[in-house]
Order: C-alpha cells, then structure tokens, then sequence
C-alpha cells in the first residue's frame, strides 16, 4: 500500500468528508488520492485562510473536515487559527508539508522552518512531526484525538518522512 | 439606504434561512434587529464569511445566505473562483455594498471607485450574479431563494452604520445553537 493511500484511508476512516487544499510538491501524491475517493469532497483552495473558513463551514454543516496545505503558509493562518477555529472551538486536523528540513534544495523554505514549531507552540496548537515512514501509524489516534479535543492540531510532514527512508 | 436599513427589511425573510453574517457592524445589526439561532455571527476573522458559507452550503442540504460585505470580499478574493467554480445550489452571497469599510469609520473601499464586484465575479465563474439596488433587496433575495439556483448578488447602497451593541455572546454559544439548528 502506498503512504498516500495509508493516509486518505485513515482520514476517510475517521469520516473525513470534505477536504480544502493547497497543493505542496511533497503533497501531490495524497492530493492525487484524495481525488480518487468519492467519499471525499475536495475544495482546492486559492489561499490557507480560505480553506479554513471553508473547513469551518463545513463542519458548522455536520461535516468533519481537514485541510492539506504547506508550512510556509502558517503565517497567514494565524488569525484565522485565533479568532475562527480556537474561539469557536472547531476540530481541525491540518496535514503539512514540512518545507525546509533536512533534504530541502531551496533555501528560502528554510525560513519558514525555522518558525514552523514556534508558531504552532504559541498558538498551542497540539503538533506532531512525521520524520519516519513508521510514524503514520500514529495518524489515525491523531485524528482521533483531534475530534475529541475540538481543536486544531497540526501534522508536520518533512522531506525524510515522503521519501520513505528511515524505515 | 444604509445596510441597517435592507437588513431591516429583509429580516422576515432570513429567518427562516441558515445565515452567515460578516464580522463587525453587520453581525451586531443583525444581532440587535432579529437575533436567530439561524445566525453565524462572525465575531473576527475578516474575511472569511463567504468561505464558511461556502463550505456550510457544500455539506448540507438547506439555503444558506451569507450577509458580507464589498471590504470583506475585497480582502478575501481568492473566495470568488472557489465559489465560481464549485457553486451549489443552495449558495447565496449577498455582498452589502456600501462602498466603504463600514466597521472601522467609513473609509472607502475600491469598489465605490473603478471596481466592480459583479464584474469580478462573473470573470470568476460565477453563473448568476446579480446587481441590485438596496430598495430592490427583499424581492431580489426572495426571487434568488425561490429560484433554487446558486447566487451572488451584489446590493448596492449608501454608506453608513448604526449604532448597536457589541456582541458578547460566547463564540461556543453561538456555533452550538447554530448547530444544532442547522441539523434540526
């Protein structure tokens, strides 16, 4: 089985109905996946904030929902984490790629890893680091605990964890 | 008329409907004028009423108006080919559009200049976009409900606020009851 099918398996086993994205090279696989599955409405999003609001909307519905989106995108979240998702306190599972950590070619992600942790630490956000294939296994609890917990809580998804090494 | 005034006169009509208000003066109006569980009050989070309507209207079956307003959208304009391009039904966005950033002292916005609201979202693939003028607000929303189709309509009128109370309902209130009567 495919890390991209391991993953939108466990979000659909956890009745994630509508997904908003914006899409990061490490991602396109599990987007891919998402697309292949009609259990799933996926929402393309122009900007992070967007998908949020999308999110919340959704879930205001009785649906539960997730967004996919890129680290360096934390930053325009920010006041949508604070004044929509943590004050009306929503769940929010947010899958990330995690730019700029060992194996990253572009120096300019770099500068948002280095935030990355920071920022989720201040908005206590609940935040979890796939660095090893092994660490999947973990999502499904993640989900999980998401939902009881109404919060957002974010997964972090480096370089090391796509390419499947460190087995 | 000032966006008090049509939210006034279209009160019977939203209540009965699943309804998405803009954060600032247009919540609080809509507050003090008929407060319904019906009403999503943003209380922050400029923005984003469009989007949270969008994904309500996606994930369940009900008429879902959404009250914003031409500053909101403005900032949030990556919302309109979203809602071009996945427009349900069950999806009407009124923009209130009064020219200005009613919430924080009337400033004006570019939309009371060359921009065209209407204009940017029918080049966003929104299908049924309509233009109306504040006097017109009630039959046209009331045509757009009847009519089944997705709609964004664009009210234009005057500047201007009145004077209610801040909202100081819990923002945990306010989503649970909504909820809840969403899925009633």
């Amino acid at each position: 089985m495919s890390i991209h099918t391991r993953i939108v398996d466990d979000l659909i086993a956890n009745d994630i109905r509508f997904m908003t994205t914006v899409p990061c090279k490490q991602l396109a696989g599990v987007i891919e996946e998402i697309d292949n599955r009609p259990e799933i409405r996926h929402v393309p999003a122009n900007k992070e904030d967007e998908g949020m609001g999308l999110c919340a909307g959704a879930h205001l519905g009785g649906q539960r929902s997730a967004i996919i989106m890129q680290n360096t995108a934390l930053g325009v979240t920010i006041n949508t984490l604070a004044t929509l998702i943590q004050f009306y306190r929503m769940p929010l599972p947010m899958l990330i790629s995690y730019r700029g950590e060992i194996g990253e070619p572009v120096a300019c992600q770099v500068e948002m890893a280095v935030h990355t942790k920071a920022l989720l630490a201040q908005l206590h956000i609940p935040t979890y680091h796939f660095h090893r294939r092994s660490d999947v296994e973990e999502l499904d609890g993640i989900l999980k605990y998401c939902f009881m917990a109404s919060k957002p809580v974010a997964i972090l998804t480096d370089a090391t964890f796509w390419k499947g090494e460190l087995a | 008329m000032i966006r008090s005034e049509i939210l006034k006169e279209i009160a019977p009509i939203l209540r009965d409907q699943l309804v998405v208000c803009n954060i600032g003066i247009p919540s609080q109006e809509l507050h003090a004028i008929d407060d319904q569980p019906t009403n999503f009050y943003m209380l922050g989070t400029m923005g984003l009423a469009s989007s949270i309507g969008l994904g309500l209207a996606l994930a369940q079956p009900k008429p879902v108006v959404v009250i914003d307003g031409d500053g909101s959208v403005l900032t949030n304009l990556g919302t309109l080919p979203t809602i071009g391009n996945n427009c349900p039904d069950n999806y009407i966005l009124m923009i209130i559009d009064n020219g200005s950033y009613g919430s924080t002292g009337d400033q004006p916005t570019y939309t009371g200049m060359k921009t065209d609201l209407a204009g940017m979202a029918r080049a966003a693939g929104c299908e049924t976009v309509i233009e109306v003028q504040d006097v017109d607000t009630g039959p046209a929303l009331q045509a757009a409900l009847d009519s089944g189709k997705g709609t964004v309509m664009v009210v234009k009128c005057d500047s201007g606020n009145a004077k209610m109370p801040v909202i100081t309902m819990d923002p945990v209130v306010i989503r649970d009851r909504f909820m809840k009567a969403v899925a009633s």
